[in-house]
């Protein structure tokens, strides 16, 4: 490898052999770039998709009511079920060790906002402290609901930041102002911005309590919400949930007297399940990225072995002159291999610098739905070109050897 | 130099068996010119191609300069050729994309001599064939006659035992020809053992022993005055 009497001859070689040697070149750097430019844009689509997912929190379980369609123990089917403020209560209770975050909701839809001369209709949703961390909601000025506020039934609101931007557009910041909710006051104490964007801050917050009040809902309830204390694997996580799903609606299914078959009438949703579906797509598109990127390497290691096949067949006079001179076999091999090592490595390294720098650059800028940030693992990027200089040269191996065994008299005979 | 006994070779083509050289007995001596005659297809260059080590015999025994050549791997085969013979061909065989200077200095570089020392020796050998100041010029930039004298100083540069020349001026014009032959014919002056194989009179006759091969069999082996090229040139 450091005998600098072959490194010469090499560059000797290479020297004269400018476009062979460009060409090998091209075709080795140019599939480095591809692979690393593919593995780098599905890198993006993965962050890009993580981002579209991060509007609520991850494993949120949560359950909703309608109308039941199965007769059970002399009851008729087409009941409405209507969660009560004590399911919630007993659930907390009788898991209160693994819930982490959760909050009943009681919810209306259309109310007429005012403030001032400015009216909107928005939803309000009377939840309980906990619900910041549910919807994933940043507080943009003051504070959200806290257990005080849902205590005393306090007339306070959390608005959003679209809100305050529809209705109090002149108001710098606007804790501490009054919004009326079909002509009642509320003081608001908070401003909210939600990961999941604007489709997201349509809501307007305030204690449960003050909203059963105030919109006569009785101890009734729409929804509840729970998240669970996330467990050591993703794995363990997800069938943690998916029982605490079971248990709750079996549970309720009891207290409201529902047939256990009745798919309509106790509904829960898992976003931990759709967080797997994320995770099975993501896991796609990076299995889809790496078949391309494996088949652009095979493309480049055929394309390469091509090329040590045409310059050893371009060679064969030549080896048969070195061969007559005295060059011995294995000097022959290791010359051919020598050179095309040395011409992967240099053009698969100069590839590859071209196409990080290139994912560097650009990566950061790049601003379309679905793709973020595109980058790539340094190591799986060297590891390829490895792959590749390896590739070449059992690629280069073969013709090599079979061009060292000529004998000489029929190489020379070659024209 | 060379002791060649019951030399025997035959190539199978298909089912048929042509039996090419059969039979050979000769030697030669140390500083000999010795030119091999014959017909196209009469084995004189199968016979030169076993002498260079090129090709292998069936049977017979080969010794060069003491050594017995028999059964040679190709690495062996190798050093062989490198430690003993130099070549010169019909058509020079010369690496297309290195220079004159180059060519020459190549059998060295299999001999292990340093770089430096390389280049020096293979100037002095270009000096010796009269191209000393085409020493940076490629092959295509040079002349038949030109080729060839760098073939030869190529081939005196590994400073073998015997230089084997086939058909050196099979590709050249006449002129030419007796002015590679003039060379040669120094080249043996010195002392080197020289073996030419053509099939022209007139080149053979300058060498100082003509064997004549007839159908695989030598019918004629006899020493020559020798006509230098030199009046020629």
């Amino acid at each position: 490898m450091f005998d600098i009497e072959r490194w010469q001859e090499i560059f000797d070689t290479i020297r004269k052999n400018k476009l062979r040697t460009f060409l090998t070149g091209i075709s080795v750097a140019s599939g480095i770039f591809i692979l690393v430019i593919l593995l780098g844009f599905g890198q993006g689509m993965q962050n890009g998709i993580a981002k579209e997912f991060e509007g609520d929190a991850g494993n949120l379980i949560g359950v909703w009511t309608q109308v039941t369609t199965k007769e059970y123990k002399g009851l008729n089917p087409g009941r409405r079920i209507q969660l009560r403020r004590e399911n919630y209560d007993m659930l907390e209770k009788l898991y209160a060790d693994k819930l982490e975050y959760k909050s009943p909701q009681y919810r209306v839809f259309n109310t007429s906002v005012n403030y001032g001369k400015e009216s909107g209709a928005y939803m309000v949703w009377g939840t309980s402290p906990d619900f910041q961390q549910i919807e994933n909601a940043t507080m943009s000025y003051g504070r959200f609901l806290n257990y005080y506020d849902e205590q005393h039934k306090s007339k306070v609101v959390v608005i959003s930041n679209k809100i305050h931007r529809e209705l109090m557009n002149s108001v710098e910041n606007p804790i501490g102002k009054q919004l009326e909710i079909d002509d009642l006051s509320f003081k608001i104490i908070g401003v909210y911005s939600d990961a999941g964007g604007e489709r997201e801050e349509e809501k307007i917050f305030m204690p449960v309590t003050t909203s059963q009040v105030v919109f006569n809902g009785g101890d009734s309830i729409n929804m509840v919400f729970f998240t669970l204390k996330p467990a050591e694997t993703f794995e363990q996580s997800l069938a943690d949930s998916e029982k605490f799903s079971a248990e709750m609606k079996s549970y309720l299914q009891q207290a409201h007297t529902v047939a256990p078959d009745d798919s309509s009438a106790i509904n829960t949703f898992n976003t931990l399940e759709r967080v797997q579906r994320f995770h099975n797509l993501n896991y796609g598109i990076k299995m889809f990225f790496w078949f391309v990127g494996i088949c652009t390497i095979i493309a480049g290691i055929v394309g390469v072995s091509n090329i040590m096949l045409i310059i050893v067949k371009e060679r064969t006079r030549e080896i048969g002159i070195r061969k007559a001179l005295g060059a011995k076999p294995w000097s022959i091999i290791v010359m051919i291999l020598h050179e095309a090592i040395f011409v992967t490595a240099v053009s698969g390294f100069a590839g590859l610098i071209l196409s990080m720098g290139l994912l560097e650059i650009v990566g950061p800028n790049v601003k379309v739905d679905y793709i973020l940030n595109p980058s790539i693992n340094f190591s799986v990027a060297i590891t390829t070109v490895f792959l590749l200089i390896l590739a070449g040269a059992v690629a280069g191996f073969f013709p090599a050897w079979r061009a060292a065994s000529i004998k000489p008299i029929e190489a020379l005979r070659d024209e | 130099m060379i002791e060649i006994k019951d030399l025997h070779k035959s190539y199978k083509m298909g089912s048929n068996s042509l039996h090419v050289l059969k039979g050979l007995n000769f030697n030669i001596e140390e500083g000999e010119l010795v030119a091999i005659m014959g017909s196209s297809g009469s084995g004189k260059s199968t016979l030169l191609n076993i002498l260079g080590m090129l090709d292998e015999l069936d049977e017979g025994s080969y010794t060069l300069d003491g050594v017995p050549i028999k059964n040679l791997n190709e690495t062996k085969a190798a050093e062989y050729r490198n430690k003993f013979l130099g070549f010169i061909f019909q058509s020079f065989n010369l690496i297309n994309y290195k220079t004159a200077l180059e060519n020459v200095a190549l059998p060295l570089y299999y001999q292990g001599v340093s770089r430096k020392e390389r280049q020096e020796k293979a100037l002095k050998y270009l000096e010796q064939v009269g191209l000393k100041e085409w020493a940076g010029h490629l092959p295509s930039e040079l002349s038949g006659g030109q080729k060839q004298r760098v073939a030869i100083a190529r081939a005196l540069a590994a400073e073998p035992k015997v230089l084997m020349a086939d058909e050196p001026t099979g590709a050249l014009d006449s002129k030419t020809s007796y002015e590679v032959m003039d060379l040669i014919q120094k080249i043996n002056d010195d002392g080197n053992t020289i073996l030419v194989v053509t099939h022209e009179p007139d080149i053979a006759d300058m060498c100082k022993r003509i064997v004549h091969l007839k159908d695989g069999v030598i019918v004629e082996d006899k020493k020559v005055d020798q006509v230098r090229a030199s009046q020629y040139v």
